[in-house]
């Protein structure tokens, strides 16, 4: 190989089809497509849900009807049809299961090729799963450690069974049923997620873990996550999404809401690489996502994302520091490749006194993509001695792609303090000769000079997330350099 | 060892080397100097395999064989190795890190595995006290915010960790102190063996009262019109260059 002409990356391009590509035949129990107030009736009675969930709902969605898609981000894309959407599809192998012997053996082959087969994870010390496939939670282990400590990690569905008192009195109260359209179709649809609550001064022993995934082809998928962490307490949790290769667009629309009380500590971590599309643009996931947390007193919420996957990223990962002294961090790591579209940031919105925040966003593009950074910075009047520090660094590879920096700065008090730093690079050929000259292939060039520029980020990941973190930068670029 | 033979290479159509003939075996110190502009660092990048410069005639063989058509990496691999002028910046990517995957992807090709853990640490205390390196400078950014001292220094550690077969330094003299040069000066030198051969480029006779070369050679517009011994580059320092313009012009 004396040179890397356009043809060896097309070439290149073709053969990496999407790793995980695969789609598993499992007999779903599907909606027919269409959206109104009886099918929001039949989701929450499907989901054997009490009436005030169904009231919840149905207030949602007459909310959502009233609402126009938003058009502000630098984004373009078909706008999808939400009548042609089926809202719930779940795998028919019901009920729950006590242990992996009892699981459809096709599911557990999905696992597989998902690379987080259960008898791994299990083995794995300190991860426990609750694993999402479609729509309905199938697999929840590591439950009893959990128990001991009072922790109650499950499915939004089985919390709303059995813990209807916590989830009334927290759901929507962070992000509102009518905050967003994508919200509001969230609210009146959402068909299944995650529960947490940690109690008062514990501090959860291992990394909560759930993968999402999108599975049955026409099926969108509205997760709900709810996590609360009472006063003192701590929780790390782990949220890794990959999605099978379809080729018509797929929505996401998802609502995570995170409550950190008095002198409580989130940590909240996303690897995201849902199908992209491929190399001509076609398919992808639509991924409109709202994220937000909310800090009271001595709280801290922390946000770290690594976002390589979906034809059209919308996404906002927020906090707003209400208490005192409390502290709001956001790290994004957004690769966009092809033709991808990425609008993300996050809002740190400054009500307390002494409330400090730190936005650290990595953006790369390559190939035909564009990738937006979109943060707003916000000090209310009350909040005497905020202060914030951002960072945005964006990195190009090629000449197609582009990198955009949306700002927002909104002081309403005179002590605050806020840094905000911002530098654009391209990877040079100088670069990669340096690096080809001491044996290392362009390639590998790239894959150092990427992991080198989002190191600030993947410091901040768990671990075992970081490693996978890192193959997924790579897996993302691979050929995106001539 | 390397042999170069009628050499042309051109830039952008632009003829910068016009037929530069050379032969260096093993065990052997070559100095090539020359005024600037004189296509010393060109001849460096091409034997490298930069892309940047189109060879139209001529050919380069490393142990008898054609390298001309062979990718940067793949002469790195052979063991080719070049001291940059001006070492490039690689942000977040720490001198360890760069000099472990520089290694084991040389390993890789040829089809060895990775260096073992305790072997690279041994390796690179050992270099590193060679070179007086601060460990601390191996945790920083690769070239990020080093002097130019620190630079040319961090160069000559990467020859020292790779044991190349073929060192060529370009200016590796320039922005280094007399402290620095002596130390980088008495680090080439140890390395030096039967087995490898170094290539000077430079302006400087300094240099080369450390690292003593075997020949001299002087390039002027893309050729090397004079080669000698040792005693050339003292003579070039007396005299300058203009004597041997008008001996090419004569």
């Amino acid at each position: 190989m004396t040179k890397y002409t356009e043809d060896d990356l097309r070439e290149e391009l073709k053969t990496k089809e999407y790793e995980y590509g695969f789609f598993t035949d499992i007999e779903s129990d599907t909606f027919e497509p269409g959206l109104n107030e009886d099918v929001v009736r039949a989701i929450s009675l499907k989901k054997e849900e009490p009436e005030w969930m169904t009231e919840w709902r149905l207030e949602a969605f007459r909310a959502w009807e009233k609402m126009i898609e938003p058009e502000w981000a630098n984004v373009t894309y078909e706008k999808p049809d939400f009548q042609a959407i089926s809202y719930y599809s779940a795998p028919n192998t019901k009920p729950k299961y006590d242990s992996l012997d009892e699981v459809d053996p096709q599911l557990l082959e999905t696992f597989k090729k998902l690379g987080i087969s259960m008898d791994e994870q299990k083995m794995l010390a300190g991860v426990a799963m609750d694993v999402v496939i479609d729509s309905v939670s199938v697999a929840t282990t590591f439950k009893k450690s959990l128990d001991e400590k009072g922790i109650i990690f499950c499915s939004i569905s089985e919390a709303i069974q059995k813990h209807p008192e916590l989830v009334k009195k927290y759901i929507g109260t962070v992000v509102p049923r009518t905050d967003n359209f994508y919200a509001a179709l969230n609210s009146a649809v959402f068909s299944d997620g995650s529960f947490c609550y940690i109690p008062k001064g514990v501090r959860c022993p291992m990394e909560l873990s759930t993968y999402f995934r999108i599975n049955q082809g026409g099926t969108g998928q509205f997760e709900r996550t709810l996590l609360i962490a009472d006063e003192d307490s701590y929780v790390s949790y782990l949220e890794g999404c990959t999605a099978p290769s379809r080729d018509e667009n797929q929505m996401h629309a998802a609502v995570v809401e995170l409550i950190a009380m008095d002198g409580a500590e989130i940590k909240y971590s996303t690897v995201q690489n849902w199908y992209p599309g491929n190399a001509e643009g076609k398919g992808g996931v639509f991924n409109f996502v709202t994220k937000r947390g909310i800090c009271e007193k001595n709280a801290k919420i922390s946000w770290t994302q690594v976002e390589t996957g979906s034809a059209v990223t919308w996404k906002y990962p927020s906090c707003i520091l209400k208490g005192d002294n409390s502290v709001g961090e956001f790290y994004s790591i957004a690769v966009t490749n092809n033709h991808q579209q990425a609008d993300t940031g996050t809002k740190m919105i400054h009500l307390g006194k002494n409330t400090r925040s730190t936005i650290i966003s990595k953006g790369i593009s390559a190939g035909k993509s564009q990738n937006s950074y979109r943060g707003l910075v916000q000090i209310g009047p009350r909040a005497e001695n905020a202060r914030n520090f951002s960072e945005c660094d964006s990195l190009l590879m090629g000449n197609d792609c582009g990198a955009h920096t949306f700002p927002y700065i909104e002081v309403k008090n005179k002590s605050a303090i806020i840094e905000h730093e911002a530098t654009t690079s391209k990877i040079g050929e100088d670069q990669i000769f340096y690096c080809n000259q001491r044996g290392i292939d362009t390639e590998k060039a790239i894959a150092l000079i990427v992991n080198g520029f989002s190191k600030e980020v993947l410091n901040k990941l768990p671990m075992e997330f970081a490693v996978e973190a890192q193959k997924l930068l790579e897996i993302s670029l691979e050929g995106s350099v001539g | 060892m390397l042999k170069i033979i009628d050499l042309h290479a051109s830039v952008e159509d632009k003829a910068i080397l016009k037929g530069i003939n050379l032969e260096i075996n093993a065990g052997e110190v070559h100095a090539i100097m020359g005024p600037n502009g004189s296509g010393k660092s060109t001849l460096a990048s091409v034997i490298a395999g930069k892309e940047d410069y189109e060879v139209t005639q001529g050919d380069i063989l490393f142990e008898e064989e054609s390298i001309n058509e062979l990718a940067p990496e793949e002469r790195a691999h052979k063991g080719v190795f070049l001291s940059f002028q001006y070492p490039t910046e690689i942000p977040g990517v720490s001198v360890t890190n760069f000099m472990k995957t520089a290694i084991n992807e040389t390993r890789k090709a040829r089809g060895l595995g990775d260096m073992p853990a305790n072997e690279m640490l041994k390796m690179i205390r050992e270099k590193s006290e060679m070179l007086e390196i601060d460990r601390k400078f191996l945790s920083r950014s690769l070239n990020e915010g080093f002097s130019g001292g620190e630079k040319k220094r961090n160069e000559i550690f990467q020859l020292a960790m790779l044991e190349p077969k073929l060192a060529i330094l370009d200016e590796t003299d320039s922005g280094l102190d007399i402290d620095a040069l002596r130390i980088v000066a008495s680090g080439v030198n140890k390395l030096r063996s039967d087995e490898n051969a170094v290539i000077i480029i430079t302006h400087y006779q300094r240099l080369l009262d450390h690292i003593v070369p075997d020949f001299v050679h002087v390039m002027f517009e893309g050729r090397i019109v004079k080669s000698g011994g040792k005693e050339l580059a003292h003579e070039l320092e007396e005299k300058g260059y203009d004597w041997i313009k008008d001996e090419v012009n004569a």
